[in-house]
């Protein structure tokens, strides 16, 4: 796991407690995921990363999975920009 | 740490509370009688770059602060909930629209609400759908014969919906919570006022019958409406109802220390008696943690925290419980003067009992915030 994936690890345990989250671990398949919870994890990634998550970006696969996020963050961070 | 406002927060606050001494309070008693707002108090918020307060410059507004926004509903609130719930409803809005609306959207509408050319109305509770937002009837589907989709429902309850521009609606899109503007003057789109409700009753509410009608703008994505779009709309109303409950209870407090101070009852002042100061004690002090918890509330916000949401419910819930405890105990302090409408606590006391409904009831708040808490454990 990179630095990006443990700090979304780090913050998604506190809502999946007692799990040791998987990069490809479906967080949906595993419930408890409510508005929420959506809505912090937009504000932590847009925070954490400096990244702003748009409309365009509202898919639920871009927030399946660690690893998922992860590369929106990576997608959505300026460097990455062609 | 600091807990001051800035020079610049201080000036705004000078100048909207000599705007709401001047154009707000002294007619509110009589709004709320008439159950409307006048257009020129709308257009006179509008000139002074009120609504839509904090839309960014480059769409428009005036760009405050979370801490000057919270500054700016305290004191509007103080003299006037539905000119405060005007506010509310508009930059949920918005809120909505800057936060997952498309590029387009943002040019097409935030310049103009901004400026409050249009005003907006946020439509999510139904006759049979309230605290349960996921619960909503009202369909959409896409329309026969042309882009875009065509909603069928009603709303309910919803704020300055007699005079709103734009609806900001939420319907479920083939069994997915989906967000929507609609302009008012959609063929299929009925607005109906409605009359007699408890407080903020300037407020204009209406209910909306769609009956077909048809928008093709949809704000952000099919299943997200609920989640995300009402999330951040309501996150922000949440934010404004707290600030203006305190405007409530700051209101009280004034109220009740003037009648304290002129009222002789048993040969002097009510505010020589205990009882009378120890409910003017109490109030002072849940008025100043209510503001304390607000500006907290809004510094997370400023530095987009994410605790900014949770933060955001925990002063909602103890402000709008602080304004109706301060209303409440205003109108004891008043008597039979509290029940009159010659005096405004009657009309705080009502405003103030909407507070701990709207934008989340407390009981909603009291079953959110503790979960928040767990998270942090």
């Amino acid at each position: 796991m990179d630095q990006t994936q443990t700090k979304i690890k780090e913050f998604l345990s506190r809502f999946f407690k007692n799990q040791d989250l998987q990069p490809e671990e479906d967080i949906f398949a595993l419930g408890f995921v409510n508005s929420l919870l959506a809505m912090q994890l937009v504000a932590f990634v847009e925070k954490e990363f400096g990244i702003r998550v748009g409309d365009e970006d509202l898919d639920l696969d871009n927030f399946r999975s660690i690893q998922a996020i992860s590369n929106l963050v990576a997608r959505k961070q300026p460097s990455a920009e062609p | 740490m600091k807990v001051e406002l800035t020079p610049e927060q201080r000036a705004l606050r000078s100048e909207v509370r000599a705007f709401v001494k001047e154009e707000i309070a002294p007619h509110a008693g009589r709004w709320d009688r008439e159950e409307a707002t006048p257009r020129e108090i709308v257009d006179k918020l509008a000139e002074r770059g009120w609504l839509g307060s904090m839309v960014p410059a480059e769409h428009g507004g005036r760009g405050l602060d979370m801490i000057s926004y919270g500054v700016l509903t305290e004191e509007i609130g103080r003299g006037c909930s539905s000119i405060r719930s005007l506010l509310t409803v508009h930059d949920m809005v918005c809120r909505g629209i800057l936060r997952w609306g498309s590029q387009g959207q943002k040019e097409s509408w935030l310049p103009r609400l901004a400026r409050g050319e249009v005003l907006g109305a946020f439509a999510l509770s139904e006759p049979e759908a309230g605290s349960d937002a996921a619960g909503i009837r009202t369909k959409a589907s896409a329309a026969e014969g042309g882009e875009g989709f065509a909603l069928d429902g009603t709303k309910k309850w919803i704020t300055y919906g007699q005079i709103a521009g734009l609806f900001l609606l939420f319907a479920q899109l083939d069994g997915k919570p989906t967000a929507f503007l609609m302009e008012r003057e959609t063929p299929g789109l009925t607005v109906t006022p409605l009359r007699g409700i408890l407080g903020t009753r300037a407020s204009m509410l209406a209910e909306l019958k769609l009956e077909g009608a048809r928008t093709e703008s949809m704000v952000g994505r099919p299943g997200f409406g609920i989640s995300h779009v009402m999330g951040a709309a309501l996150d922000q109303g949440r934010y404004s109802v707290a600030c203006g409950s305190v405007g409530i209870a700051q209101a009280c407090l004034d109220a009740c220390l003037a009648y304290a101070r002129e009222r002789q009852q048993f040969g002097q002042p009510l505010f020589e008696h205990q009882l009378v100061r120890a409910m003017l004690s109490d109030m002072i002090t849940n008025v100043r943690a209510a503001r304390l918890l607000c500006m907290r509330a809004g510094y997370l916000r400023d530095i987009g925290d994410p605790g900014a949401i949770a933060e955001t419910s925990v002063a909602k819930h103890f402000a709008s419980a602080t304004a109706m405890r301060a209303a409440t105990d205003a109108v004891q302090i008043h008597g039979a003067n509290g029940c009159h409408d010659d005096f405004p606590v009657s009309r705080y006391f009502r405003d103030a009992k909407v507070m701990e409904i709207i934008e989340g009831s407390t009981q909603m708040q009291q079953n959110t915030i503790a979960r928040f808490e767990l998270e942090e454990l």
